[in-house]
């Protein structure tokens, strides 16, 4: 089997071993950007789901506000903003920040992991919301505190309710993150826009992104997939 | 009130050609999206087959990747045809394959699978009955399609439709990347130009967000009109 791929690799001009590289290269950045972005955006979506069901409008407002906001604009603007914007601030060439946002990569991080964080919000929302009544007056008569229902009741039941539509989410992000490549990133979009201009060879350098993004979103779906059938065990038919 | 520095014309410009461009992608999503429907539904294999893997396709490819694809991909496979006819007939013939379409076929084919899901799952919620009356009216399968099939299920289609159709309008923005002069591209060259994002990134998001906004009340006042008659349970 090696032998065979060192021949196909020395047989043709396009796929040689600095070409994968590159690909190599992209994937681990892509890789890094997605899931780095849905980390903090998880992080930051939990308590303002929490923060936008409560009924005091001058805290679940801002929340709805910004939700709003960020899924009512293409990603493309809210990254251009971002990247364009971040060096216009005055006078943060002075300070060590612009050591950070110099480059592609944190300016892209941001705009992603406030967009998926704006998505997520109203993701976990709608679940919070579906809490079933009799759970929390459940917990409530055996004397827990708000704090304690939100952490043992609310959020681990609204978590599972949550996981189908998050992995679209997840889906989502993977392939918006394609469009780090506009903001000179080499992610795999961007590695795969390197190979074409190289061999003017569009087929093959996009065919094989495509497929490798493929290979990349099919893991994702069959991993949520198990994940869900593990959290949703209790609702399996008996004997299944 | 707000000094675009005479790019104002240009943004508007731009924003039509949005408007354009996510119009006529809708249109070929939504007639892909009833073809695909049908297959997916049809009792023949191959065409089940067909639109099993063109969804699956789509949705484990980047819009933009796919975008890259057609618009590079379609220049080459153009240069080459035409490559072919000069050698066979003599005849020269150029054509240019420009951002619009290429933009239009993506987005198009991309929202075609969503459309896709959302119309089987509108065929399925139609009452069988429909269907069997139709055929005891001899209704061809093509007339049972048109005149009992799509009216009844556009009712139940149209939440996926509208959602479909918001996320469709902010992919557009994509197309400014293979060089169509949208309100993105023309913003983003005026903030370089004027080294002020803030200045022309901002409107071109809120006009975004008017025309989801407009559209949202749109599809609102659409579900109304194709549910007047039903008895909502609460």
């Amino acid at each position: 089997m090696p032998e065979m791929i060192a021949e196909w690799l020395n047989q043709n001009d396009i796929f040689t071993a600095t070409t994968m590289l590159h690909y190599w290269g992209g994937l681990v950045t892509t890789v890094q950007l997605v899931f780095l972005s849905l980390v903090l955006g998880l992080i930051i979506a939990v308590p303002l789901a929490i923060l936008r069901t409560l009924r005091n409008p001058f805290v679940s407002g801002p929340v709805w506000l910004y939700t709003y906001l960020f899924r009512g604009t293409p990603l493309l603007i809210q990254l251009y903003v971002i990247y364009y914007g971040i060096a216009q601030i005055e006078g943060i060439q002075d300070t060590f920040w612009w050591e950070i946002f110099r480059a592609a990569f944190y300016p892209a991080l941001l705009a992603f992991t406030l967009n998926t964080a704006a998505y997520t919000t109203e993701i976990l929302r709608g679940a919070i919301m579906a809490t079933p009544q009799g759970e929390i007056e459940a917990a409530k008569a055996y004397g827990m505190s708000w704090l304690m229902r939100i952490r043992r009741i609310v959020l681990p039941s609204a978590a599972r309710r949550a996981v189908q539509a998050y992995s679209n989410e997840v889906i989502f992000m993977l392939h918006a993150s394609a469009i780090a490549s506009v903001v000179t990133i080499v992610d795999l979009t961007g590695a795969a826009r390197d190979i074409y201009s190289r061999f003017y060879a569009p087929f093959d350098a996009f065919i094989a992104v495509a497929l490798i993004y493929m290979v990349l979103t099919f893991t994702l779906i069959y991993g949520f997939k198990r994940l869900e059938h593990r959290l949703l065990r209790h609702l399996r038919p008996v004997g299944s | 009130m707000l000094d675009l520095k005479g790019y104002g014309p240009a943004l508007m410009e731009g924003a039509i050609i949005t408007i354009e461009l996510a119009f006529l992608s809708l249109v070929l999503a939504v007639f892909l999206g009833l073809i695909g429907a049908a297959s997916k539904l049809s009792q023949n294999r191959l065409l089940r087959g067909g639109a099993t893997a063109y969804t699956t396709l789509i949705r484990g490819v980047p819009d933009l990747v796919m975008m890259l694809l057609f618009y590079y991909g379609g220049q080459v496979a153009v240069n080459n045809l035409s490559d072919l006819i000069y050698d066979a007939y003599g005849v020269d013939f150029f054509f240019q394959f420009d951002p619009f379409i290429a933009g239009v076929l993506t987005i198009g084919l991309i929202f075609g699978a969503y459309m896709t899901e959302t119309f089987r799952g509108a065929f399925l919620a139609v009452d069988e009955g429909q269907i069997e009356a139709a055929k005891a009216y001899g209704f061809t399968r093509w007339h049972t399609f048109r005149r009992v099939m799509i009216p009844q299920m556009m009712r139940h289609a149209l939440p996926g439709l509208g959602n479909n159709w918001q996320v469709l309008l902010k992919t557009t923005a994509l197309v400014s990347i293979i060089g169509l002069t949208d309100m993105v591209r023309v913003a983003e060259q005026a903030a370089k130009a004027e080294r002020s994002p803030f200045l022309f990134f901002i409107p071109v998001a809120i006009m975004y967000l008017l025309i989801t906004a407009g559209s949202e009340l749109f599809i609102k006042w659409l579900n109304k009109r194709a549910n007047a008659g039903v008895i909502q349970g609460d």
